[in-house]
């Protein structure tokens, strides 16, 4: 069947917020969608909260609303656009879970909105545990063995049947939230209490421990006429027990006979059919005991999942793309397969190659939190690496990580080879490594085989790497032949450094010397049965290359890598804007990238994409392969985060052009000293400050400078190894717990600041020519100074700054410009205390709130940046019509208030004694993602900044508060105003006694602290939390050890899902909202903004 | 790390791709194909339609999972050689039995590793299928003028008759697998021109004693087992030398028995309703071929290894040029609009030009068993009518 001509207009949902086991994948398919269903000429609407998306830029739909994924949004939405369907199978589990719940509460039938991509009902079968479970059995196929609970007494009865260890699975939640291993009954009652809270049908699966099977997943796309392809299959090298988002994964599988191979095909295909998804993808996930073949059908998702963006990526099939046309009718034998546009989507890509994907984890942002790998997903972002074998595939997705002690390594004595086995008994991030110390301690593959399952096959690899590093330390010569075999299985110049004892320089000098230089192969579907018209590269010690030769003027863009806290999708975001605006400015744009999960590395972002790690050596030799015709103009290294940032010295040494601020210019802004004279010459202040290099000289800053101080290493992102110390013995304990991370050192001190109390920060992001400067957005953070601005709220335009604070912060943003000789976009922060203007950091190059900055005010910063780069002016750029005539300094009256939330993962986070984490905000970043919230004035905005994050806030209900004393003055009005609009006060004894002196009734309640057991009658606040009888919570921290107090409450409340306040500051914005928490959603498109925005400035003109 | 042993790759043209000797070492000559199914080297090699033929591997990775005596196809390796880029040094799997290098060397079949396998593809793909050899052990140390020689002096697929080469020499019977108190179908006659072990078993599944027979029988041979059917199996070599099975499939059509045939069958049926055959500039080799069944409209991933195909009409309904009364087009290749099927609409016979028995690959086409065992209910319901 053709195209459905009686779908004209399509509401996609997106994914909402980063959140670990839902990210950036989602924006990749999300745009996707949207690209094809408007090349279709349908009109799309789309809704995401999450302002970092390039789905969410308003070029990629016709109405795009930055509002939350709730169904009284959605349904406003629905009611305004009038939508004829709605495609809610490329956001995610959010947007299934949405489009159910439209389903549902029959707002679909009300508004007669159709439901594309998948039907409630093939939906329902694929998610729900029994339904799914009965129609593999019917297949004929196999299951665990398991039992349905839907109380803790039924689990301990099933587990009686199951025997010890079981997996305990919560039904209907993300990224196997709650899910894990069950060893004794205590563990089991704590996790299926859990469990039952975190589904949303409290249900719980109770399933027979397959630990230490081999693990496989197939990606299928079906169509209206039955025609159903296996995309790719992916092998997960860490056998069953580690989540599939956690493993190190494979792709094609690497370890099945045809038969075995077919027989997963047969049985995915029949299940697909009966789940009955028909118009789009699905994902199914296997485990096959090896020792003899017997096939368990784990689960499917019916939907784009984050395997099928690793799929695309992996293959060069576009599952989204084509999932999309699919929802439109499209059969897959009518759809053009875009790589080879001769051949149809209907058929099966095979590899030529092996692709590694392995997951980048953020366990040094929780340190109390246990790194055990379980079924619940805990990575933050993930590499993949694309190589003609799985040895160089496998070092190049580690070394793409960018963490040290990653990759391989032969330094040293390997340590026991009995402890090295007992290590690798348990998965942990980076136990590959360990495994390959393992071998090098004299390990053998059977030994190791028994203390991790992973498959001999994958074994003997690693065994094979130890081996050539072995040939390449010895006293062989290093000539041309040693060099093929070692890149041929993925050393890279520093790894073959270290083993003959030269520099990395050293060995590139010899390596060019002796013209050993890689090829560049493509990525074509079909193993180069049909020519590839679609540059997607990756590097190999091959033959031949088959970059085409172009005589264009080349723009080399370097992305972000791997995403992790930090430095996540809005660096994508910048890269992707980068790409688009060169690309329309006639320059050829050539992505250099190595994460799967973005937009980046689309093949149909840029005009050549390099899937490669984002290494000296990689980009390198990129660029050789690329100068060797047309003329390459230059690198862009600002957008891409510390990653691109990082590589821009290197590069430049080695002769290649960098665009806009130049490397030395942003030394200026990392080094202390060379910084603070630009400040003393531009008239402006920094707190007080020094550097130290080590704990004695820290100590001697701090005393002179006086406590507390902010600690931060250079050179970091997302606020890595950042803290408010309050003392020396602190101080001292900080230099111990950060010492074997290596991020202190001579070559890169440790900045030490005054930290400045009750300031309000505030971010500039902006451009700078030269000679003009442009200011993007000016931001005013919620939490005070201190918190990580990638984990604090702001708001855009500033709500409570004056015009005057504003005007020394534009100038103050203007001299840091010009001193340190920005050329494209630059972040500063400054703090404000007392009237005093604080300049705290400036980052000359692309910042998180990028994106955020562009969607709330329409102003394309990484666009005219990147063109900027390339030698255009504001002014070029305003007259163009790519910049509005007005700055976003200059924000009128009635323009919207746009609010940016952050969403934090620590409920994912686990300590060793299974108690979620701390969650006090501090001044290391630890959010994955973020939402925003845009109305008409500031406490719409922040309701619905609210409800994108943390679905909202009470209504009514009961608060619990405890306070820090320096907040108990600042605390009682907030309250008061609680008390009047109707809630209970339940407070700790100080507390409530000033708010009991301020007229505000207060029942006391015990902390947990005040006495571990249980009183008859007297509950602690933990339990009245746990018992869900508290909506609210309120409870600042102050100094280490009240941080401490409090950790059982907010724990309690995060594991509850209870909004929780950590400072005033949040709690005051929040109380603001209630007034209007009962007003029914007004949602807006940006575009409909932008019109207003429009007509403002005519206004202004004629006027 | 594998074998340091050198070995050379030579190609017609002169191209030289130097690896490491993999398998027996020696020399061997034949045409250089490649395939692109990343899973079943075990059913590939012995898959007898390759026979003549130096089989490239796309896939890298090759012997992961050993050998095992369920897979195999037939009774031997059957490749004239074999070029991978990285062979396995370990077995893993729970059926193996042996490593792949014991079967390559058993069989002698010369190999070489480590070469650029896409490179090589690339280069056939664009010149087309071509004479090649592999030189390894003592032959590799040869005179390169020597070996391009050799290579130049070797065979040409077109106008090959190699059906002698793979086929059995005396029939074989396999009996048809019926539930208890069912009968078989009657006996099958299939001529093996390069049968494989899957596509009996599937025949026999559906009821059939199964005949395979030399290639070189006669009418009177086939008819001498008074078969219900007659089937033409896959093998190696140019359809337009086998004039005798062409001959001998003529003689079956007229005696008005049903026929299915697969691969080279396909190719033989063609021309023995009057059609031509030719040769594909580097055939299709592979698991994933999308085939589309015209009676449907719906789209089968099918497993393909053929050099030549069916030089006939894809759209509409034509008269056979032997006189065997109307035959159209059943089934078209997607990715180049290739014959992959032909259907008579007067006489009850049929063939794809791909592989049903699918070892390897999906067993999307299976489906075809099934319609040939209700073509043979049928034409006997027929005959008991017209008796």
């Amino acid at each position: 069947m053709p195209k459905r001509d009686d779908i004209n207009s399509v509401l996609v949902i997106g994914s909402g917020p980063i959140v670990i086991g839902q990210a950036a994948e989602f924006d990749y398919s999300g745009t996707q969608a949207c690209r094809v269903l408007r090349a279709e000429g349908v009109r799309v609407i789309l809704v995401n909260p999450n302002p970092a998306t390039i789905m969410t830029d308003p070029d990629f739909a016709d109405a795009t609303y930055i509002e939350p994924i709730t169904t009284e949004s959605l349904e406003a939405i629905i009611v305004k656009e009038k939508p004829d369907a709605v495609l809610p199978t490329l956001g995610g589990q959010t947007a299934l879970n949405a489009a159910i719940a439209l389903d549902a509460e029959g707002i679909l039938a009300k508004h007669g909105v159709e439901l594309i991509g998948a039907k409630v009902d093939a939906i329902q079968r694929g998610e729900d545990r029994q339904l799914f479970k009965e129609l593999v059995l019917e297949s004929g196929a196999d299951v665990a063995r398991s039992h349905i609970v839907h109380t803790v007494d039924e689990a301990v009865a099933g587990a009686a049947d199951l025997g010890y260890p079981l997996v305990v699975r919560p039904s209907f939640t993300m990224g196997g939230l709650g899910s894990g291993f069950a060893y004794d009954e205590p563990e089991l009652i704590r996790m299926v209490t859990d469990g039952l809270h975190q589904s949303p049908t409290t249900e719980v699966l109770l399933e027979e421990s397959i630990l230490g099977w081999k693990e496989y997943e197939l990606e299928l796309m079906r169509d209206t006429h039955d025609n159903t392809v296996v995309v790719c299959s992916i092998e997960n090298v860490d056998p069953v027990g580690v989540h599939t988002g956690d493993s190190i994964t494979v792709a094609p599988a690497l370890t099945l006979t045809d038969r075995e191979y077919q027989k997963l095909r047969d049985i995915g295909i029949d299940i697909i059919r009966r789940v009955g998804v028909d118009t789009g993808g699905c994902n199914i996930q296997f485990a096959i005991d090896p020792t003899n073949g017997r096939i368990i059908v784990i689960e499917m998702n019916p939907r784009v999942s984050r395997s099928s963006a690793l799929a695309s990526k992996a293959t060069g099939f576009p599952i989204a793309k084509i999932a999309a046309k699919l929802a439109l009718g499209y059969r897959l034998d009518e759809i053009p397969n875009d790589i080879t546009q001769v051949t149809p989507a209907s058929f099966e890509p095979t590899l030529d190659y092996i692709v590694v994907k392995v997951p980048r984890f953020a366990f040094e942002k929780f340190p109390s939190a246990d790194a055990t790998l379980t079924t619940t997903m805990k990575s933050v972002g993930e590499a993949m690496a694309i190589g003609r074998n799985y040895s160089t595939a496998l070092q190049k997705a580690l070394r793409s990580l960018e963490k040290r002690g990653s990759s391989f390594h032969w330094q040293g004595e390997p340590g026991s080879k009995s402890a090295l086995l007992e290590k690798a008994k348990t998965p942990t991030d980076g136990r590959i490594v360990t495994v390959q110390q393992a071998f090098r301690a004299g390990a053998t593959i059977e030994e190791v085989f028994d203390a991790t399952a992973i498959d001999p096959w994958f074994l003997d690899q690693i065994v094979l790497i130890n081996e050539v590093a072995d040939r390449i330390a010895g006293l062989g010569k290093l000539d041309a032949d040693l060099f093929v075999l070692a890149k041929d299985h993925g050393f890279s110049d520093a790894q073959i450094a270290e083993l003959r004892g030269l520099t990395e320089q050293e060995v590139r000098n010899l390596r060019w010397q002796l013209g050993v230089r890689p090829v560049y192969k493509t990525v074509d579907t079909c193993a180069g049965e049909f020519p590839a018209l679609t540059p997607y590269h990756y590097s190999s010690y091959d033959l031949e290359t088959e970059i085409a030769p172009s005589d264009r003027r080349k723009v080399v863009i370097l992305g972000s890598g791997p995403n992790r806290i930090g430095q996540g999708v809005e660096f994508d975001y910048s890269c992707v804007h980068a790409s688009f605006a060169l690309s329309d400015a006639g320059f050829e744009t050539i992505m250099i990238n190595c994460n799967p999960e973005t937009v980046s590395t689309d093949y149909d972002t840029s005009d050549r994409l390099y899937f490669e790690p984002l290494t000296l050596e990689d980009v390198l030799e990129v660029i050789h392969a690329e100068s060797k015709s047309g003329e390459l103009v230059g690198v862009v290294v600002q957008l891409g985060g510390q990653t691109a940032l990082g590589l821009a010295k290197g590069l430049e040494a080695a002769g290649v052009p960098i665009l806009g601020t130049t490397p030395a210019a942003i030394d200026l802004a990392e080094e202390r000293g060379e910084f603070s004279r630009i400040l003393d010459e531009a008239g402006l202040l920094a707190p007080r400050n020094g550097t130290a290099t080590d704990a004695p000289s820290a100590v001697r800053v701090a005393e002179e400078i006086g406590y507390p101080v902010l600690v931060r290493p250079s050179f970091v992102l997302g606020g890595r190894g950042m803290e408010i110390v309050y003392s020396t013995p602190d101080l001292e304990d900080y230099f111990d717990r950060v010492r074997d991370q290596a991020i202190i050192g001579p070559g890169s001190p440790l900045l030490v600041d005054r930290f400045l109390d009750d300031a309000i920060e505030i971010d500039v992001d902006a451009l700078f020519d030269g000679e003009s400067l442009y200011i993007g957005g000016i931001m005013e953070h919620l939490e005070e100074a201190g918190v990580h601005s990638g984990d604090s709220a702001c708001t855009l335009p500033p709500v409570t700054l004056g015009r005057d604070v504003q005007q020394r912060v534009i100038e103050a943003t203007r001299k840091i410009a010009e001193g340190i000789g920005v050329r494209g976009l630059l972040n500063v922060q400054f703090a404000i205390g007392a009237g005093v203007l604080y300049v705290l950091e400036a980052n000359p190059r692309a910042s998180r709130t990028v994106p955020f900055v562009s969607k709330a005010l329409g102003i394309p910063l990484a666009k005219a940046a990147s063109l900027i780069m390339v030698g255009r002016t504001i002014g070029q750029l305003v007259d163009s019509g790519l910049l509005p005539a007005h700055d976003g300094s200059q924000v009128p009256l009635d323009a919207p208030v746009a609010v940016k939330e952050a969403v934090l993962p620590f409920k994912r986070f686990r300590t060793i004694e299974g108690h979620v984490v701390d969650s006090v905000l501090g001044p290391e970043m630890r959010s994955t993602g973020e939402v925003m919230g845009i109305d008409r004035d500031f406490p719409r905005a922040f309701a619905k900044s609210q409800d994108a994050s943390y679905g909202g806030l009470p209504e009514q209900g009961t608060v619990f508060v405890s306070v820090a004393d320096r907040d108990k003055r600042a605390v009682v009005l907030p309250i008061l105003r609680l008390h009047q609009l109707g809630f209970q006060i339940l407070a700790t004894d100080g507390t409530a006694e000033v708010l009991a002196r301020n007229g505000i009734p207060a029942t006391s309640v015990r902390k947990w602290f005040q006495g571990q057991e249980i009183v008859e009658g007297e509950p602690s606040v933990v339990e009245l939390i746990n018992a869900g009888k508290v909506d609210l919570i309120i409870n600042t921290p102050s100094g280490r050890s009240a941080r401490a107090d409090g950790y059982e409450i907010r724990t309690a409340s995060v594991a509850n899902d209870k909004p929780l306040f950590t400072s005033i500051a949040q709690l005051a914005a929040a109380v603001a909202t209630f007034d209007e928490a009962h007003l029914p959603i007004e949602v807006r498109s940006l575009q409909d903004y932008a019109l207003d925005r429009a007509r403002g400035a005519e206004v202004a003109a004629g006027a | 790390m594998t074998s340091a042993d050198p070995a050379v790759l030579v190609l017609e043209d002169g191209t030289r791709y130097t690896g490491r000797a993999y398998g027996a070492r020696g020399r061997t000559l034949g045409e250089a194909v490649f395939t692109t199914g990343m899973t079943g080297y075990q059913e590939t090699l012995t898959d007898p339609s390759y026979a003549g033929q130096i089989v490239v591997q796309t896939a890298p990775h090759i012997g992961n999972t050993g050998v095992n005596d369920e897979d195999l196809e037939s009774r031997r390796i059957w490749v004239a050689g074999y070029v991978v880029r990285d062979p396995s040094r370990v077995v893993s799997n729970f059926r193996a039995t042996r490593s792949l290098d014991d079967d390559l060397v058993k069989d002698g079949i010369v190999g070489i590793s480590g070469i650029d396998t896409r490179a090589l593809t690339r280069r056939i793909r664009e010149v087309g299928a071509l004479r090649a050899g592999v030189f390894s052990g003592e032959d590799a140390k040869l005179d390169p003028e020597e070996q391009l020689a050799a290579v130049r002096a070797g065979r040409d697929m077109r106008g090959l008759n190699l059906s002698g080469e793979v086929s059995v020499s005396e029939t074989q019977v396999t009996p048809a697998v019926v539930a208890e108190g069912e009968t078989s179908l009657g006996a099958l006659a299939v001529l093996d021109l390069g049968v494989k072990q899957a596509t009996v078993n599937r025949l026999s599944e559906r009821g059939f004693d199964v005949h395979v027979m030399p290639q070189s029988s006669t009418l009177a041979e086939v008819l001498a087992i008074d078969p219900v059917a007659v089937f033409y199996s896959n093998g190696p070599g140019d359809p337009a030398a086998s004039q005798t099975h062409v001959e001998l499939l003529q003689g079956v059509l007229s005696e008005g028995l049903p026929f299915f045939g697969i691969c080279f069958g396909n190719q033989l049926l063609g021309r023995a309703l009057g059609f031509g055959t030719y040769k594909l500039p580097f055939g299709h080799r592979g698991i994933n071929q999308p085939v589309l069944d015209k009676a449907t409209g719906r789209v089968e991933i099918t497993s393909q290894n053929h050099g030549f195909a069916v030089d006939a009409p894809v759209e509409g309904v034509h008269d056979s040029p032997a006189g065997f009364g109307r035959v159209e087009v059943s089934h078209v290749g997607l990715n180049d609009q290739v014959v992959e099927g032909l259907r008579a609409l007067d006489i009850p016979a049929f063939s794809v030009q791909y592989h049903p028995e699918a070892a390897a690959g999906p067993h999307d086409s299976d489906y075809l068993f099934d319609r040939f065992r209700e073509l043979v209910l049928a034409h006997q319901a027929s005959q008991g009518a017209q008796q």
